[in-house]
């Protein structure tokens, strides 16, 4: 009995649709072929899937506070490509993987001091800095991808296990267990919800919605640039074009997770679950050999199902 | 006389909250019906029902002229002859006066454009009747709350309804411009309009009403014509409570210590647009409560923002004796100020979240170790504050959305009363609470002053300055007008240094 009334109290939970919607999804494609639900396969879907995951996490925290990142696939190339760069130089691969970091740093403070000092809106800031990293990698690879010598340990980052479980799908796990907490439990979270539901009730309580402003478009770059870095180290080649559109699908991520673009409502584990749905569909087109430009369509029918079912839900519970 | 709309048995269940229980009313033509009860009654709740904002449970029915009507939407209620004016403003800022009156309904020109000048006209004529005078053509964002709240006013009065209800209207509103509305109801309900008026002023109800139904905990505890009404019997009916015994004596606690100096206060304007208000000049002694009274528009909140850096300005301001530099509000916070501001629904609370956010917000660290907050501390005082300031809700996790206006109010002021800032600025602390919280706020804010915190109020309610002030300090078009003690400071010399 406490067991079920506990899997009933999870019906309120908000992500809740988005859980559902994958396990329906899971099953669906299980019923049509038998190599879906494996753990190999389980396991190479949460792969592919766990950058935009990890991305999501700070766009998610960005789009709480009313924000948004267009940026986050230019930080991620850009990071990569700069680690790549001091393989190339010669650098020891933990000064290779800070500089990378360091990128996405950069790139943060600039989208953050843009909004915050200068008070342009985050979409016009970050498309301006999406446009400049992405004119930075063509003109430091002039189109050509960089292959480095890289060290053996390196590569452990993007190709290597924790038993049967990827690096990267590690990494993702202990990311969502940190910002989890950090967004519910911690101060810090609660300003960050406070300043994307009320902004100035915010200020006048006494948040520094600036300095929370600032906060989240550096975490967000930052843990764009290791989804670079973490990139760079599964394929060891960094591509001018790597991280190219992925705003998209990340934002999409954080939508279907049960994010609010209107601000203060949302979740990182809604996120990750919603990239987790994205990853799952696109290995489902591949597995039931759908043609593969049918994804974006099913994926974008799917935002749009799964948005339409949460705005729904709380237009019923508001109304009572 | 057969009645213009009837409500019969009328119920209302939310989740965890039986907000109407078989409530029962009937509305006249021509009369003024006022509504009266506590926060949280159900008043409003009745109100959203009429106007088809909500669905009342299965069970009741709604007639209008003895016909049994189902109100599916605002719009069809419109249609109907009903019109409404929200408690909360709901006025579109960036638009004009007379694009708010006229919004979804703009006279066409034969082109199918607007006719802009048969608009301002039209808003012209009506807020004339009104006897207010703004501009049709200012934006709304421009204007001060109370000429926000006119505007709703005038709106309705320009659809030419046959009910119009009005949810506590002059809660923003000067002395003025609340007789004038309700002169102008009073002439709307002599021409055949019904009028339904929600309110916790005593005053206005009496000088108002035809006829008096109380409300409490969702159920009608007596409809009566004003005649065969007292204001003893109808704070019995309320609150359950004698009128005598819930203010009690003010007691001042002011001492001679001066804890925050303003010098010069004067605003850098980028506009030129509102009041300017300059060279404010004024003490505030540690444990005094100190009134702020000025008619809307003197610039009284204007001169409140800026101490507390959410409006810039030029001067000294100084705490304990030393100067202090105040540019935003976490500043003033930091200096030990806290700002209960006029408007709680877009700058006092964040609606999405719960009370215990709300209530936490500005002391957070409070509960608080490393960046961890210890939510069942946390809990633990809100549920405190709930209970001592009789907040109406079923629990400290209800989004503050769905809690009825005064208990939002009550919100607010719980949040910094448990910062316990040095310096309070409360302004228009009861503006929508009933009279028991009422009360409960003034006797509040004197412990607050008993333990030696200094206590600023603005409010525009002269009688509420008047009984809980040590002193009253009066501005008059952005300046300091007047400074009264308390024996010096009666309704005539107050409103003479305001208006003189
Ligand atoms: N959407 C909602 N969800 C849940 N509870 C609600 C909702 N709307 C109102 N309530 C509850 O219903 C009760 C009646 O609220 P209502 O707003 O009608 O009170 P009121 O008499 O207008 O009070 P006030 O004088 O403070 O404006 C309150 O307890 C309130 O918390
Ligand atoms: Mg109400």
């Amino acid at each position: 009995m406490r067991v079920l009334h506990q899997l009933l109290q999870l019906r309120h939970m908000r992500e809740f649709n988005v859980l559902i919607a994958l396990i329906l999804m899971g099953l669906l494609i299980s019923l049509f072929t038998p190599y879906f639900l494996t753990v190999s396969n389980l396991m190479g879907v949460s792969r592919a899937f766990s950058l935009t995951a990890i991305m999501s996490i700070g766009m998610v925290m960005v789009i709480i506070t009313g924000g948004i990142d267009l940026s986050v696939g230019s930080a991620m190339g850009l990071a990569g490509l700069i680690t790549a760069l001091c393989f190339d130089a010669g650098y020891s691969q933990y000064a290779a993987v800070a500089a990378g970091l360091g990128v996405g740093l950069a790139f943060g403070l600039t989208n953050g001091l843009l909004i915050t000092a200068i008070g342009l809106p985050p979409f016009i800031a970050t498309l301006g800095t999406l446009s400049i990293g992405r004119g930075l990698m063509y003109m430091i690879t002039h189109g050509v991808p960089l292959t480095p010598q890289t060290p053996e340990s390196f590569s452990v980052l993007g190709q290597g296990y924790v038993g049967p479980v990827p690096v990267p799908v590690v990494i993702l796990l202990v990311l969502t267990v940190i910002f989890t907490i950090i967004m519910t439990r911690t101060r810090f979270g609660r300003h960050v919800y406070a300043t994307g539901g009320n902004e100035s009730a915010a200020r006048l309580s006494g948040v520094k919605v600036q300095r929370v402003k600032l906060a989240v478009y550096v975490l967000s770059s930052t843990i764009s640039a290791l989804a670079g870095v973490i990139a760079f180290s599964r394929y060891l080649s960094a591509e001018p074009a790597s991280g190219f559109g992925s705003e998209l699908e990340v934002i999409a991520a954080a939508a279907i997770g049960g994010a609010s673009l209107a601000g203060g409502i949302g979740s990182v584990l809604g996120a990750v679950i919603g990239a987790a749905l994205i990853g799952e569909i696109a290995n489902g087109v591949v597995l039931l050999n759908i043609n593969t430009y049918a994804q974006q369509a099913i994926t974008g029918g799917v935002i749009l199902i799964a948005v339409s079912l949460d705005v729904l839900r709380n237009r019923m519970g508001g109304r009572g | 006389m057969k009645p213009f709309l009837e409500m019969i048995s009328i119920s209302k269940t939310f989740p965890g909250v039986k907000a109407l229980d078989h409530v029962d009313l009937h509305l006249n033509s021509g009369e003024v019906h006022v509504l009266a009860g506590e926060n949280g009654a159900g008043k409003s709740t009745l109100m959203k029902i009429m106007t088809g904002v909500l669905r009342a449970d299965p069970g009741g029915e709604i007639r209008i002229e003895g016909e049994p009507v189902v109100i599916k939407n605002p719009v069809h209620a419109r249609s109907l002859g009903i019109s409404i004016i929200y408690q909360e403003l709901a006025v579109v800022n960036n638009l004009t006066v007379s694009e708010n009156v006229f919004l979804a309904r703009e006279p066409l020109r034969p082109t199918g454009l607007i006719d802009r000048a048969k608009m301002n006209a039209d808003t012209r004529a009506v807020l004339s009747e009104l006897g207010v005078d703004i501009d049709p053509e200012a934006m709304v964002g421009t204007l001060s709350v109370g000429q926000r709240q006119l505007i709703e006013i005038a709106r309705a009065i320009s659809y030419k309804s046959k009910l119009i209800i009005m949810d506590e209207p002059t809660a923003s509103l000067s002395h003025h411009e609340a007789s004038t509305l309700l002169r102008m109801s009073r002439k709307l309900a002599s021409q055949g309009v019904g009028i339904v008026f929600i309110s916790h002023k005593l005053e206005e109800i009496f000088e108002i009403a035809d006829r008096v139904t109380v409300l409490r905990d969702g159920r009608t505890v007596d409809t009566r014509p004003v005649s065969e009404m007292t204001s003893d019997l109808l704070v019995r009916l309320m609150v359950d409570r004698e009128l005598d015994q819930l203010f009690g004596h003010h007691t001042s606690h002011a001492t001679a210590e001066v804890l925050m100096s303003v010098r010069n206060l004067t605003e850098k304007r980028v506009k030129d647009e509102g009041v300017f208000v300059r060279d404010v000049d004024f003490d505030l002694h540690r444990g005094e409560v100190l009134g702020f009274f000025g008619l809307v528009g003197a610039g009284r909140t204007e001169v409140m923002e800026m101490i507390f850096g959410s409006r810039p300005h030029t001067g000294e301001i100084s705490i304990n004796g030393k100067p202090a530099r105040i540019s935003s509000p976490s500043d003033a916070i930091e200096h030990g100020l806290g700002f209960v501001t006029e408007d709680r629904q877009s700058r006092g609370l964040v609606l999405g979240m719960s009370v215990r956010e709300n209530f936490s917000l500005t002391h957070l660290s409070d509960y608080c170790s490393l960046d961890f907050v210890n939510r069942r501390k946390e809990t633990a005082a809100c549920a405190d504050y709930i209970r001592a300031l009789g907040i109406k809700t079923p629990s400290p996790e209800q989004k503050v959305l769905n809690l009825s206006g005064g208990n939002q109010q009550k919100v607010v002021l719980a949040k910094w009363a448990a910062r316990r800032p040095r310096i309070l600025i409360v302004d228009e602390p009861t503006r929508g609470i009933d009279i028991g919280a009422k009360a409960e706020v003034h006797s509040l804010l004197g412990s607050m002053a008993e333990e030696g915190m200094s206590i600023i109020v603005v409010s525009s309610d002269l009688p509420e300055i008047l009984a809980i002030s040590d002193r009253v300090i009066v501005l008059k078009e952005g300046r300091i007008s007047g400074e009264l003690t308390r024996e010096n400071a009666t309704q005539e010399s107050v409103m003479l240094a305001a208006t003189g």
